[in-house]
């Protein structure tokens, strides 16, 4: 009895100060960081007691901010009294951060189910060394959206991206995945470079860099647009936004698949909320032509990472480049946001963003459903390469189901998650006629098109890559010994799955979350639903949709058939060898594979692709078709840049003598220099 | 008021799964009338569905539960769209669960679904087939989309009973952007139904089926389901075609019985004649190479892209 209503107190303590509550959760993500250094080798100690802990951290994190957000609240501030003198860490609440964080928690959860269940010894790194950078991501990614100030953000930011690399070089003895990461530390730290330009020159010569301090910063037009353009290529690079992608599909692979999910799921997420902050939190939205440029680019990179999904032949690599996808698409929400924001149409723009943070929450859910279904498939099959796998559905008929799931939600179909965003998102589309600058009103509704072809494609790839590893024939002979994933893989999955489907039939929830976010930032909410069944986000005449109808005509619809069918007719059913029009010798090397499924790809979208295809002559002994292709960006952008980087540190290698008194001769002279200029 | 709503929605979806095979039948028998053919009964199809729901189903060895799965669900969305899609009256309870953009995401959902259960039994057509169907749709998508922006500039609204509405009290309302939306419009309904110019639903002919290949493995109700429910998606997409471009008729003002009775005979008097106008064009029409697939359904997009530009040019009527 006492004990009982020490936990209503607390718990009455918790809602009354949601600020704190999650910043001790992260607090709580760190300790089960150093708790696992306690016994870093003993796998039954890390994965059974700290990562369900650790899911239970995630899981309060969702309720701290998902009340956060129903409820309304005022921003809540903290400053702590750690940092550098005179430089306090500044902790700031308010809907944009409970949003990310509700996020951060809802798949967070669902991941370090998994991840309990996932993680063997043996595989890399020490177990508990995994637990530390993981529990260590989980907590900066926390500390990234609390962040009131350049300084914490910054930390955070940097504590991200070196944890998140030691997770992605876990199994750091392959020469491969150590080059993967070395590309993925760099691309993080150009962003980080950009990101902090762009703080500097958003405090306004103030020198102080709290956030509240930029907000009121008055900035020149000039000085404003850098700022954003820092932040969207510092933001971008982060996200994966063409052209700085080209870490994604390295070091999406290369990482264990929980932390894949987590990174797809989650760490792209981050630079969406800085985007956010920065674009409409500390600049204000000013100017159209910064959403025409967001638009271009998420419509440019939604396209590309669609059409370059669609060709792949390892399943972690495509669905890397379905991330590139989904982060175009938010992309294109954000620009058609600040677009609208920019023109003074507020209630289009609090539909778009509505759009966006509605996809990202989405993409979190079903993004991390299919990076966890491939990590069950890793372990059951060691086979990464689509063209060694399929008919997995009867060997693992739980994650088939799963990812049966998190494939149709991302292809965006009704009444699953992914179809309420990107309907939201063509709905905003619709009022783009009404822009009221000319030619930008007709060019900006084809964007809608660009954007149905993407979703489109998705769909085309989500079904090559379902229909691949799970449906057919097994294409490997050893694929019948794929064995069950654990019940704890199955309860992280189940989660995410009800998550996808809980926004699909109900997206009047996660409507009003996002309306919070829209009602700070754009200062309009987009009206929420006209009944409990429906949502009609301008008026109930004009759209409006059903997950609900859909889901239960659909469901009774089909047992009505069913039953008619059983008792008009009859239910008999003969087992027979396959028909394929009589054929009788076909095996399971003539199915489709990989490559033939995104044939019609490569040959409609050759523009984008450089190629190189290798056909066997016909007196071949062993005849090979092979095709190698590559991103053109990648080799137009990224090779030369580093061949010259290349051949200018082969120029100044003369100066690594390895001779000591060579190097203090060269400090020395940097130290006269250096004098010169100052006096 | 609210019961009588339900009613009439029930008759609807009720008329739409009865007529579905009808409308088929007579597009069969024109297309043989104007290939000097002797035609099948109307009833063709019927005895067809009747045929094969008593046949035995053979389903192969190794298939999965979403193999016998999939035709359920397709047929499940079909009916559905149908109770979308306002064919003689406009007052439906079920129409405000989608708007037309929806509607698009609906059959997404039937094609997706049957891609996947083509590819469940792992034989060289059913994958080819999967991989055409989702190559069509993904062409399709954008051109359909165009066309219901289109509409929303015209009308203010996606939703098709709106759409219909507002034709009722605007009735001289004839914009040149319908024009060449109509146009782009039936080109996708081609595309999607799998007829003539980019599919024949007549030949097994290997080479150039889409919709035949992913449905080869299935047989007895299974078959009938999916034959159905290609009927009906062919009868959605043409009365949506209808509720678009050609809603006179359509019971709007009330839902008395006589008024109820006349758009039944206009429906089907504008059935009778989009599908005979369907069969002409598929008589004069040559099957496509399947590569050529994307340039007839860009020049779709095209249509509905001008239509869209004509409007905004001409900057009138903009209701929106």
């Amino acid at each position: 009895m006492h004990s009982y209503s020490w936990v209503q107190s607390a718990l009455a303590t918790a809602a009354a100060n949601r600020l704190a509550t999650v910043s001790l959760l992260a607090a709580f993500w760190l300790l089960l960081a150093a708790a696992g250094m306690m016994r870093p080798h003993n796998i039954r100690y890390v994965a059974r007691i700290l990562f369900p802990l650790g899911a239970l951290g995630a899981l309060a994190m969702f309720c701290a901010a998902g009340s956060f957000l129903l409820s309304g609240s005022a921003p809540e501030t903290m400053t702590l009294a750690v940092g550098l003198p005179d430089l306090p860490f500044h902790l700031r609440l308010d809907a944009l951060s409970a949003f990310f964080l509700l996020v951060l928690g809802m798949a967070g959860a669902g991941i370090s189910t998994f991840a309990a269940g996932y993680f063997r010894s043996g595989e890399g790194t020490a177990p508990g060394l995994l637990g530390l950078h993981y529990h260590v991501f989980l907590a900066s990614m926390a500390v990234v959206m609390l962040a009131d100030d350049a300084y914490l953000f910054m930390v955070a930011w940097e504590a991200m991206a070196l944890s998140s690399y030691f997770l992605v070089t876990s199994q750091h003895r392959i020469a491969e995945i150590r080059q993967a990461g070395f590309l993925y530390l760099l691309m993080a730290h150009m962003g980080a470079v950009c990101i902090l330009l762009s703080f500097g020159i958003m405090q306004g010569g103030g020198w102080e860099f709290t956030f509240a301090a930029m907000r009121g910063a008055a900035l020149t037009p000039l000085r404003a647009t850098m700022a954003f353009a820092l932040a969207l290529a510092g933001f971008g690079a982060k996200a994966g936004v063409v052209p700085a992608h080209v870490w994604l599909p390295e070091a999406h692979p290369a990482a264990p698949s929980p932390v894949s999910a987590m990174m797809s799921g989650l760490m792209l997420k981050t630079a969406i909320y800085g985007l956010l902050r920065v674009t409409f939190d500390l600049l204000h939205v000013r100017f159209w032509q910064w959403g025409l440029a967001a638009l271009a680019l998420g419509l440019f990179s939604g396209l590309f990472g669609a059409i370059f999904a669609t060709v792949q032949t390892d399943m972690k690599r495509l669905l890397a480049y379905s991330s590139i996808e989904n982060i175009g698409l938010i992309l294109t929400a954000v620009g058609l946001a600040v677009l609208f924001a920019a023109s003074h149409l507020p209630l289009f723009a609090a539909l778009a963003l509505a759009a966006a943070l509605i996809h990202v929450l989405n993409h979190s859910l079903f993004k991390s459903i299919l990076f966890l279904t491939t990590g069950s498939v890793l372990h059951a099959t060691r086979q990464r390469s689509l063209g060694k796998l399929g008919g997995l559905i009867r060997y693992m008929p739980w994650v088939a189901l799963f990812a049966l799931v998190g494939t149709l939600a991302i292809a965006g179909l009704p009444p699953l998650n992914g179809f309420v965003s990107e309907w939201l998102l063509l709905q905003a589309f619709l009022f783009t006629p009404q822009l009221p600058h000319t030619f930008v009103n007709m060019l900006v509704p084809l964007g809608a098109a660009v954007l149905a072809l993407t979703v489109a494609l998705a769909a085309y790839v989500m079904v090559k890559f379902y229909g691949i590893v799970f449906l057919g024939r097994p294409r490997e002979a050893s694929l019948d010994q794929a064995h069950h994933s654990n019940w704890l893989e199955r309860a992280g999955l189940a989660w995410l799955a009800a998550g996808c489907i809980a926004i699909g039939v109900q997206p009047q929830l996660a409507l009003r979350a996002a309306g919070a976010v829209t009602g700070m930032l754009v200062g309009q909410t987009v009206a929420g639903s006209p009944s409990v069944w429906r949502i009609a986000p301008i008026a109930p005449e004009q759209a409006s949709y059903s997950g609900w109808i859909f889901l239960s005509m659909i469901l009774c619809v089909v047992a009505i058939t069913f039953l008619a069918v059983r008792l008009l007719v009859h239910g008999r059913v003969r087992r027979a060898p396959p028909w394929d029009c009589g054929y009788r010798w076909q095996d399971a090397r003539m199915q489709d594979t990989a490559e033939g499924f995104g044939q019609p790809i490569r040959l409609l979208f050759g523009a984008f692709f450089w190629m190189q295809v290798h056909l066997p002559s016909p007196a071949d002994e062993q005849p090979r078709y092979r095709v190698h292709i590559e991103d053109r960006i990648r080799r137009a952008l990224y090779r030369p840049v580093s061949a010259m980087v290349q051949r200018a540190a082969d120029a100044v290698s003369f100066l690594q003598s390895g001779r000591l008194a060579l190097y203090l001769l060269f400090s020395f002279l940097t130290l006269l220099v250096l004098l010169v200029f100052a006096l | 008021m609210k019961g009588i709503a339900f009613v009439w929605q029930l008759v609807e979806v009720a008329l739409a799964i009865a007529l579905a095979p009808l409308l088929t039948g007579w597009i069969a028998q024109c297309r043989s009338w104007l290939q000097n053919r002797s035609a099948p009964p109307l009833t063709q199809p019927y005895r067809m569905l009747r045929k094969l729901f008593h046949k035995e189903a053979v389903v192969a060895d190794h298939a999965s539960p979403l193999f016998r799965a999939a035709p359920y669900v397709l047929f499940g969305a079909m009916v559905l769209a149908a109770a979308i899609v306002p064919t003689i009256v406009t007052d439906l309870p079920f129409a405000r669960a989608a708007d037309a953009i929806a509607l698009i995401g609906l059959f997404a959902t039937a094609r997706v679904c049957q891609a996947l259960a083509a590819m469940d039994i792992g034989t060289a057509f059913g994958s080819m087939g999967a991989r055409r169907e989702m190559m069509i749709g993904f062409l399709a998508e954008p051109a359909i989309l165009m066309v219901f922006f289109n509409a929303f500039l015209l009308f203010g609204t996606t939703a098709l009973p709106g759409v219909v509405d507002h034709y009722a009290s605007h009735p001289s309302v004839i914009d040149p952007s319908v024009i060449f939306a109509a146009i782009g419009f039936v080109m996708v309904l081609l595309a999607e139904n799998a007829r003539i110019p980019i599919d024949n639903p007549a030949t097994h002919l290997e080479l150039t089926m889409i919709h035949e290949a992913m449905v080869l493995e299935y047989s007895g109700r299974h078959l009938a389901l999916i034959e159905w429910a290609s009927s009906l998606k062919l009868f959605n997409y043409t009365c949506i075609g209808i509720a678009l471009f050609l809603p006179w008729g359509i019971a709007i003002h009330g839902t008395s019985f006589g008024y109820v009775l006349f758009a039944l005979a206009a429906l089907i008097a504008k059935l009778a004649v989009c599908g005979a106008a369907l069969a002409l064009i598929e008589s004069l029409s040559a099957k496509l190479r399947l590569f050529r697939a994307p340039e007839f359904l860009a020049l779709a997009f095209l249509f509905a892209v001008l239509g869209l530009l004509v409007h905004l040019l001409m900057g009138a009527n903009t209701s929106a």
